[in-house]
């Protein structure tokens, strides 16, 4: 079982770069983190563009997404929403809703900041808009304020607290995992 | 002089299908507070039975992945799990036992099933027929519509509007117009 984690900061150090590496830690057993890398590369949405073949690095996003059973997001603040690149990124995966690996993708949303409030009005932001892409959005976020002195240089959450309801956010994103139910 | 006496059955005696080039279902909610949106669900088939007792039964069933609208991202947004979640629910059901009729007017007493939620359901509407079309071959026509709350099936999606108010009502009128053919 995989997950895919994407961070929507760009930068080097980034602290939600960290958080996804420190959700890696927590994960159930017999599941995979697998971060995506290529989110710099994917160009800005132009409907004129948005054709088959789709540009190189968006066809490389909408795979990971598709050869992944789940999506974990870690995005950080920026002006109470969330990073533009990010959001072009969702937008592309979004397109074209028949085939998108967003529609009804389990998702989860977690946020680190500097400030005190990690980046909770960004994860609100990008619950919405991952809802809006057809996606499976669970219940929950995980927001770390302070995040240099919550995340340790060996990459895990030092506050004991922060780090059960990691470990029980991605719990339930992997429950959220299964087959399709027929039902009413 | 010599009288004829007709019985009348709630439904027409006999078994009922709908016609599914000739019926529709549809249903309307108030958008952006001012105006209205309507929807509709093309794959469904419904079933009426008429018993010589006066006794009469409905059933029905949609599959939510036939939910269109004019627009393919606002289709696709319906179906997902801020709506519908037509993948985990694919099909909308409605059954009713509690049938009465008085003229042409018919009120059934059901139950809707929607996204996993099974709650009683009052239908109205009209019954008209039976009409023979052929030899062997007949219809009557129902006409039905409800109220229901979209927030008790689960689907409480809004967006707030600058000006106050919500960009989607919650009272959700269905609508059902059913040529039914003798079966």
């Amino acid at each position: 079982m995989v997950i895919l984690g994407i961070s929507g900061s760009l930068r080097r150090d980034s602290h939600n770069s960290m958080l996804l590496r420190a959700a890696g830690a927590e994960l159930p057993e017999g599941v995979e983190l697998r971060l995506f890398e290529g989110l710099r590369d994917v160009p800005p949405y132009d409907e004129d563009d948005d054709h088959d073949p789709a540009p190189a690095a968006v066809t490389r996003l909408r795979e990971a997404l598709a050869g992944a059973d789940a999506l974990l997001v870690a995005t950080p603040e920026y002006n109470s929403s969330i990073p533009g690149q990010l959001k072009n990124a969702l937008d592309w995966a979004s397109r074209p809703r028949a085939t998108s690996p967003l529609m009804f993708h389990p998702v989860a949303v977690i946020g680190a900041s500097t400030g005190s409030f990690g980046a909770v009005w960004a994860q609100a932001e990008l619950r919405k808009v991952l809802a809006a892409s057809g996606a499976r959005v669970v219940e929950g976020d995980l927001a770390v304020g302070h995040a240099h002195d919550r995340i340790g240089a060996d990459g895990t959450l030092v506050d004991d607290d922060q780090r059960t309801r990691l470990r029980e956010l991605l719990h339930l994103l992997v429950s959220e995992i299964r087959p399709v139910e027929i039902a009413a | 002089m010599s009288t004829t006496q007709l019985q009348v059955t709630t439904v027409p005696v006999g078994t009922w299908r709908s016609d599914p080039v000739h019926s529709t279902f549809g249903f309307s909610v108030t958008h952006m507070i001012i105006a209205t949106f309507r929807g509709s669900l093309t794959d469904f088939d419904a079933t009426a039975t008429g018993a010589g007792d006066g006794t009469a039964t409905l059933s029905a069933s949609g599959r939510v992945a036939s939910v269109v609208t004019q627009d393919d991202n606002l289709t696709g947004h319906i179906q997902s799990p801020d709506f519908f979640d037509a993948q985990r629910h694919p099909e909308v059901r409605y059954t009713a036992s509690d049938i009465t009729r008085d003229g042409e007017d018919l009120r059934v007493r059901g139950e809707l099933t929607l996204k996993g939620t099974t709650l009683p359901l009052e239908l109205t509407g009209t019954i008209a027929g039976p009409v023979e079309t052929g030899p062997d071959t007949a219809l009557v026509a129902i006409d039905l519509e409800g109220v229901i709350d979209r927030r008790d099936y689960g689907l409480s999606w809004n967006n707030p509007l600058p000006g106050g108010g919500f960009a989607v009502g919650n009272d959700v009128r269905l609508v059902a117009h059913l040529e039914m053919a003798r079966a």
